[in-house]
């Protein structure tokens, strides 16, 4: 499982990568989850649904990643925006 | 003679004037709004923002479905159906554009709805900036309004149509998404044996599974 962060100036950054089957990994993974959410990121799993359809799922702890994820994508919270920032 | 000579070259230059003055202007503002567009911020690097841009553009790729991708890369926004049904409530739709409100619509009247403004800053600004690449910027938006849309649109300021993003336009874009729509079917149905049958959008209406 990988952990992306979006970031300004660079698109996605890789920020922890293991597998949460091997106990030192999950506790490594659980960290660095915690760590981009106290950091004000918003975390989300990209999915595929019946039909071709893809969604996403927005995770607020680690035990509520799908077992099967390969990924989960942090990005900066959302904030309500000003005239002209969209 | 030379009085003629003087007074051809003058109305020479004052018709050359005429066709040349406009272009010269032209450039002169298309130089300067290529000046404005870049972004004024300390430690800009043009090439570092289009490689974020680039990366940006294939996670957005990966997360989104085939015909979702071909909208964004076609034109440069996507829309995204709402998820609340019920209620005898037709369904509704949104554009979601780079660093542009979304904006809510009816798909089958093309009535615009609302503007969100909502923005995802990095408050960490590294390299200056609080704002993400183009498409990871759709990409969030996106994400959060598939995954939890009543917590975004909570999020966002509220906005009757028309307070940042021209009504023409938004009515524009919603004309050139059908006729892509239309475009991209018939390409569908001549690449797919199967026919009609194939021919369902994948982005189609909730429920329609």
């Amino acid at each position: 499982m990988k952990f992306l962060r979006m970031k300004p100036g660079h698109g996605e950054v890789l920020i922890a990568e293991g597998d949460p089957q091997v106990a030192e990994e999950e506790r490594e993974l659980i960290e660095a989850f915690r760590a981009q959410l106290d950091a004000g990121m918003w975390a989300a799993v990209p999915t595929s649904a019946a039909g071709g359809r893809r969604e996403a799922e927005i995770v607020r702890r680690f035990d509520q990643i799908p077992p099967d994820a390969d990924r989960v994508i942090f990005f900066p919270r959302a904030a309500g925006g000003a005239v002209g920032a969209g | 003679m030379l009085l003629a000579t003087i007074a051809t070259a003058v109305v020479i230059v004052a018709l050359l004037a005429d066709l040349v003055a406009p272009r010269l202007r032209e450039a002169y503002l298309n130089h300067r709004a290529r000046r404005a567009r870049a972004p004024r911020v300390a430690g800009y690097d043009p090439g570092r923002e289009l490689r974020a841009e680039q990366r940006a553009r294939e996670l957005l790729r990966s997360c989104v479905n085939e015909e979702e991708w071909a909208m964004y890369r076609d034109l440069g926004f996507i829309r995204v159906w709402g998820r609340h049904d019920g209620g005898g409530r037709p369904p509704y739709a949104y554009l979601v554009y780079p660093h542009k409100p979304i904006v809510g619509y009816l798909p089958q009247t093309r009535e615009l709805l609302n503007e969100y403004c909502v923005e995802f800053p990095d408050t960490e600004r590294p390299y200056g900036s609080a704002r993400l690449p183009e498409s990871d910027d759709v990409l969030a938006k996106w994400m959060a309004l598939t995954g939890d849309e009543e917590r975004l649109l909570k999020t966002a300021n509220l906005h009757m149509p028309g307070r940042q993003v021209d009504p023409r336009a938004v009515r524009r874009d919603l004309w050139r998404l059908g006729e892509w729509e239309r475009h991209h079917a018939r390409r569908r149905y001549a690449s797919t044996p199967d026919g009609p049958d194939d021919l369902r959008s994948q982005a189609q209406l909730p429920g329609a599974d």
